[in-house]
């Protein structure tokens, strides 16, 4: 599967969605503004934006820190409410239908009394359909899906440690798990390779990668690294900084799956350095 | 390495405890300390020892008695806390109340239960019950209040709902917090049940000391305070044990892997 040539897995994805008559909307930001604090001291945390994800799209979020990246995915994840605006999961109002969706972020945020698995499991103990076989399936389907789960990350044998025994990427790969243990239709992950050292990081994107061809969830990526976003996505959204807006927008027609080596070819260079261009050229102290 | 370590640290607090009741003894007989006025712990042993089967139903009225308190006032407690600490509003609400109430000297409220319910079991059990709240209270919501959000947010972006956030992340979350004061309340407890049995009862091991101060047997008086000790640090340790086997994750510095 994974050695399949990207052109014919992006027509084969176009034909499915002519059928459809087009791509099934995932995400919708529609003039999407957020506001903290009240009175005087409010501060524009993001400025209307309009965003629309297919499903199956890979969209990596980039742009200088504070420019509401995360804000988004807090939009689409219910975390947090638009203070004007829609956002729409699914086809619907967010939080109006149960979404599968799976989180990751920057800190691992393990549950340091339970053992790696059951942190991998939990998502399986709340979300329907799972939750109600969770009692009877816990040492048995749901385990062994943990621990495939874990296998794919590179984790084997590391269910029963507690989440204090394994480093920072080791706790990351098992918080990605986590995040997809439950099928989940959307992945959001806030920046969850900001705290790893490079080459973890490198090998944690293959990993992403494969974990991504497999079931083709609809990811929105938050990250400040471009080769990370140029890597992983099908298309990149640079953000401009606070009060944060969606100022560029484009599809990344590098063929997948991707390699590292490849982050160093002459098309991969030019896109980052692009990337990183429409960056400074926005920050307000460039001038 | 570990295992020796720990034995060092358990053969040094013995060796203190050894210590202060040698140099206790010896300070009686070195400048010949009437009984009257402080008997020596081997004195105090003998009339242990020699009345134990007397003072052996007093053991177990309050016993009983602070256990009843404890148990309700942990129930109580950590119902409150839970209300408590469950949201900013009812936190900040809450607080003055509760402080007031804790800052209550509890001598000063045994009259009022014997006022209401006469004198004998009942107030004790309710001054060991009021005086173990606080503690409770105070710790349950601290380890509500502080949950990190990010472990919230795990539960909320699956759609948790509030009650099942709260059993999977706050509850786990607070077991350290809550584990910490029940060691605080059950010290505390003793305190208020032989508060009570000193003022108004005719059992328990206050009562005995109590009238064993009146008679001027310093040395049954003595019995008295070494036997609260002995149940206090008992009860003390079996919690410090209970607290080990459940919120273990809290408390691994010493265990960390060298590797």
């Amino acid at each position: 599967m994974l050695t399949m040539s990207v052109d014919t897995r992006q027509t084969a994805a176009a034909m499915d969605q002519q059928q459809d008559g087009q791509g099934r909307e995932a995400i919708k930001l529609e003039g999407a503004e957020v506001i903290y604090g009240r009175g005087k001291k409010t501060t524009q945390a993001l400025a209307p934006t309009d965003l629309k994800v297919e499903q199956g799209e890979f969209v990596a979020l980039v742009g200088p820190s504070g420019c509401g990246k995360s804000t988004i995915l807090k939009l689409v994840s219910d975390l947090l409410a638009p203070s004007s605006g829609n956002v729409h999961v699914g086809g619907r109002e967010v939080g109006a239908k149960r979404v599968g969706v799976g989180m990751a972020f920057q800190n691992p945020t393990m549950l340091p009394w339970l053992s790696v698995r059951d942190n991998v499991m939990l998502p399986l103990k709340i979300v329907p359909p799972f939750r109600s076989r969770y009692r009877q399936a816990r040492k048995g389907e749901f385990r062994d899906r943990a621990e495939a789960l874990l296998e794919k990350v590179g984790l084997k044998g590391f269910g029963d440690k507690q989440p204090w025994q394994l480093s920072g990427g080791m706790l990351q790969r098992a918080s990605l798990c986590r995040a997809l243990i439950h099928d989940p239709e959307l992945l959001l992950l806030d920046e969850p390779f900001g705290a790893l050292d490079q080459f973890t990081r490198e090998e944690l994107w293959g990993i992403l990668q494969n974990l991504w061809l497999e079931s083709k969830p609809t990811v929105l990526l938050v990250t400040h690294d471009l080769r990370e976003a140029a890597y992983l996505g099908t298309r990149i959204c640079v953000m401009s900084p606070r009060p944060g807006k969606i100022i560029d927008d484009q599809r990344v027609h590098l063929p997948r799956p991707r390699t590292i080596s490849m982050t160093y070819e002459q098309d991969f260079v030019q896109l980052t350095q692009q990337l990183r261009e429409l960056i400074t050229h926005t920050r307000p102290d460039a001038a | 390495m570990e295992f020796v370590d720990k034995m060092r640290q358990k053969v040094a607090a013995a060796a203190l405890i050894l210590g202060f009741f040698v140099a206790w003894e010896l300070i009686c007989l070195l400048f010949g300390v009437p009984e009257i006025v402080l008997p020596r712990p081997s004195q105090v042993m003998d009339t242990l020892i020699a009345r134990f089967p007397q003072l052996l139903p007093h053991v177990i009225q309050t016993l009983s008695t602070t256990l009843t308190g404890f148990a309700m006032g942990v129930t109580v407690g950590m119902l409150l806390g839970a209300i408590v600490g469950s949201s900013k509003v009812a936190y900040d609400t809450a607080y003055p109340l509760l402080v007031g109430f804790s800052s209550i000297p509890k001598v000063a409220v045994v009259p009022i239960f014997v006022l209401w319910f006469g004198s004998g079991t009942v107030p004790a059990v309710l001054t060991s019950f009021v005086i173990c709240i606080f503690p409770v209270v105070v710790n349950v919501a601290t380890g509500l209040a502080t949950t990190e959000p990010e472990l919230e947010d795990v539960l909320k972006s699956l759609g948790a709902k509030k009650r099942e956030i709260l059993w999977n992340v706050g509850i786990p979350r607070a077991m350290p917090y809550f584990f910490a004061s029940l060691k605080v309340a059950i010290t505390l407890a003793f305190v208020g049940t032989v508060l009570a049995e000193t003022i108004a009862s005719n059992r328990g091991i206050g009562n005995v000391m109590m009238i064993a101060t009146s008679s001027f047997d310093v040395p049954l008086v003595f019995s008295g305070l070494f036997l609260l000790a002995i149940l206090g640090v008992t009860l003390y340790l079996i919690f410090s044990l209970i607290e080990r086997k459940v919120t273990g994750w809290a408390m691994r510095k010493s265990e960390l892997p060298a590797a």
